[in-house]
């Protein structure tokens, strides 16, 4: 009876996902769920407010602001961590290229450092005291010691030089993965018919390795929308001079944590899946990601 | 070949993932819990969560004489000490979710207000503090009180004082002691300026120790008597607009980091960026570990007033720790009994001057000489004058503001550290205007 039905054709394959089906309902479909539920509560309270943590939401400022600078640093990074990974993965994946190993380790090694150090690091780097680090190289060129962190356009810089440090290797690591299995013979064949280097590149590499670029557009959009850490260390806390370091994940952890507004915080973060979730069907809308797998 | 390079790169990636791992580890020990060591069987445990490690010396060895005065009920303190906002975080879910609270806790002034929205999961504590009420100052006390219940027990007072560099004034020919309002205070620090070319004081960003003590001079505040919201108000428009003035000067300017107490700031007053700083007492504690070669030329005075005829405050209460035993611990009331002595008996206002340099909230401590005036203290051999002169001259007029214990504190501080000083001393915004948009932010806050 047993092994009747351990064997049965029907019922095995979702034994086998059986394991990754609890998972999703335990750890994702039931926190949602219950999220959407708290958002439309006061918690410390314990009342159902109907929608009104999402209109207060509409008219809070600082709440667009955060948005304002999620949506920025997202851009940011779509724009230096696709193209630039690309163009290093193949340069590394080149046979030209010498000891590529050294570089890809080089590369990586950011990845695995803690970005709490790593943003404490930067944040002193970043100074500013005419002698931190920034502030002398600057000097070295005859300019004055910039307020590094309290402008706009500097901390935007530094978030993105924090990100393109970190994350650089990792997708250089997806790409070259994506470019390896691309078979040798094409480029082969191109080179016999007199393609250029740089035109194997754009009419081979670039197209082949689409799937990889879908995927790395997809985790990059997600983590640019819902980066944290980064400036919650670059900052020292989640309190940057006129908020120019808060993202929406600051958001909802100020409202929720620092603030105990839980019911609040939970209205924020349905509106951060609602905007990734869009962004991210659009985008693989766009790219013809769906289109593949109904064929 | 790729494979002996991908080998390569693995082993690199699994060193550095095994480096990273010790990193952890390390900084889990920072976390790890301190146990006492007591003898006997009937002792009772209690676990205790601080935010600043070298409080956890002075709780033991308080413990310590709790235990040979009361044998009958011994207690081990066990200690785990957090960062600072990780505690708070911790302890608001702990008591959201009324699981994995410890028994006893220390909360900073600034959350404090958080703590006292809704049912509130902290003890009572006058009964405790009965006995040792009369010698304490009244307002320390005020600031962990919500409806004559009082939840919290005071570390310091942390009076507002200045803190001058002696050697710096004189090559400027300023003499401190002249200083004696706020006009001389902007006079002396345009003369300093004038002869040194450098930065007299701190335009504050990130903190109002300042802007409190001459709020509160002028008898303002954040909040309406009736609790309502009024940041943009008469009297704190007028003090922006002096310390405005101030800056104008181009004698006073926003120190890096944006307030005295952090670790960008300590430097510009250890290599004499600066010359002066108005903060509570408790700095004393910073300058004596942080601003080493300053020891010896650092003079401690009242800080100054509006008008010397007025009845102004001498001086606010600035920061705190409030210790609270959680309502619902098995233990709570001998943790409360025991939590009093260890921070309000004599003996504990001696060892809070003794080992911490904070001006401890029993003042008949301030006037005995022969603790203020130790030669060996290493805060008194650090600074020029005596502090405790000071802090006698000033004591019977500290004086507090009322929205620093109110549940809108904490959002209220966040606004203005962030954002409206930012635009007013770094965006060059006008004060009032700086002033609207926040009370706009603020309201919608608040509106529920």
């Amino acid at each position: 009876m047993l092994k009747r039905f351990f064997y049965s054709k029907k019922i095995a394959p979702y034994i086998f996902v059986l394991p990754f089906i609890i998972t999703v309902l335990l750890f994702w479909a039931a926190p949602i769920s219950n999220g959407i539920l708290l958002s439309f509560q006061d918690i410390l309270k314990d009342q159902w407010v109907g929608t009104q943590n999402y209109e207060r939401l509409l008219s809070d400022k600082i709440f667009l602001k955060a948005i304002f600078n999620s949506v920025k640093y997202m851009l940011g990074t779509l724009i230096l961590l696709i193209p630039f990974p690309l163009l290093f993965a193949s340069l590394l994946n080149s046979k030209l290229m010498k000891k590529p190993g050294l570089f890809k380790s080089a590369y990586f090694i950011p990845a695995l450092t803690s970005v709490v150090v790593a943003g404490t690091v930067f944040r002193l780097m970043f100074g500013e005291a005419a002698g931190s680090l920034a502030n002398q190289v600057i000097g070295f060129f005859g300019f004055s010691p910039i307020k590094w962190l309290k402008n706009a356009e500097t901390s935007y810089f530094i978030l993105l030089l924090v990100a393109c440090w970190r994350w650089t290797g990792v997708n250089i690591l997806y790409f070259l993965a994506g470019l390896q299995s691309i078979p040798s013979e094409l480029y082969e064949a191109a080179a016999i018919d007199g393609a250029s280097k740089w035109q194997q590149f754009t009419k081979i590499s670039i197209p082949l390795v689409k799937p990889t670029s879908v995927y790395v557009l997809t985790i990059s959009i997600y983590a640019g929308l819902s980066m944290f850490l980064e400036s919650y260390m670059l900052f020292k806390g989640n309190n940057s001079p006129n908020n120019i370091g808060l993202t929406i994940v600051g958001y909802l952890y100020r409202q929720g944590i620092e603030k105990r507004a839980m019911g609040y915080a939970c209205a924020v973060g349905c509106i951060l899946l609602l905007i990734i979730m869009a962004v991210n069907l659009i985008q693989l809308k766009l790219t013809g990601a769906f289109g593949k797998e109904e064929k | 070949m790729k494979r002996r390079v991908l080998a390569a790169l693995l082993s690199v990636t699994m060193t550095a993932a095994f480096l990273m791992g010790c990193g952890k580890d390390a900084k889990r020990e920072t976390v790890a819990t301190n146990e006492m060591e007591v003898e006997g069987d009937d002792v009772t445990t209690l676990k205790v969560w601080t935010f600043i490690e070298f409080h956890q010396k002075f709780y033991t060895d308080m413990a310590k004489k709790w235990n040979q005065e009361h044998p009958d009920k011994k207690v081990k303190l066990v200690l785990s000490n957090l960062s600072y906002d990780d505690m708070h975080n911790k302890l608001s879910l702990a008591l959201e979710s009324k699981e994995g609270a410890p028994d006893v806790v220390d909360i900073e002034l600034g959350k404090f207000p958080a703590f006292m929205v809704g049912e509130v999961g902290l003890r009572d504590l006058t009964d405790v503090i009965e006995p040792y009420k009369k010698s304490i100052v009244k307002s320390r006390l005020d600031i962990y009180s919500k409806e004559g219940k009082i939840y919290g027990l005071p570390t310091h007072v942390g009076a507002t004082v200045a803190f001058y560099n002696t050697d710096l004034l004189k090559t400027a020919g300023i003499n401190y002691e002249d200083i004696k309002t706020w006009d001389d205070f902007k006079e002396a620090g345009v003369k300093y300026y004038k002869a040194t070319g450098k930065s007299f004081a701190t335009i504050e960003t990130t903190a109002q120790w300042m802007i409190n003590l001459m709020l509160a001079q002028k008898g303002g505040d954040y909040l309406k008597e009736d609790g309502s919201l009024n940041v943009n108000n008469e009297i704190m428009a007028e003090v922006l607009e002096y310390i405005k003035g101030m800056q104008d000067t181009g004698a006073f300017s926003v120190i890096p980091g944006g307030q005295p107490d952090n670790e960008e700031a300590y430097p510009c007053y250890n290599n004499g960026e600066y010359a002066v700083q108005i903060m509570p007492f408790w700095n004393t504690s910073r300058f004596v570990n942080y601003m080493t070669d300053l020891a010896g030329k650092v003079a401690i005075a009242p800080t100054p007033v509006w008008k010397t005829s007025d009845k102004e405050f001498a001086s606010i209460g600035g920061g705190g720790t409030g210790t609270a035993i959680v309502a619902s611990g098995k233990h709570a009331d001998l943790a409360a009994e025991v939590m009093a002595y260890i921070k309000l008996s004599e003996e504990a206002n001696k060892e809070v001057w003794n080992v911490l340099g904070f001006d401890p909230v029993n003042t008949e401590v301030w006037s005995d000489t022969e603790i203020t005036q130790n030669a060996d203290n290493q805060y008194v051999k650090y600074f020029s004058n005596y502090p405790f002169d000071t802090l006698n001259k000033i004591k019977d007029n500290i004086g507090s503001l009322g929205s620093l214990t109110d549940e809108k504190w904490p959002s209220i501080n966040n606004e203005f550290c962030t954002v409206t000083l930012n635009n007013i001393f770094e965006n060059g915004m006008e004060v009032k205007e700086a002033l609207k948009e926040s009370q706009a932010t603020l309201e919608n806050e608040f509106k529920k």
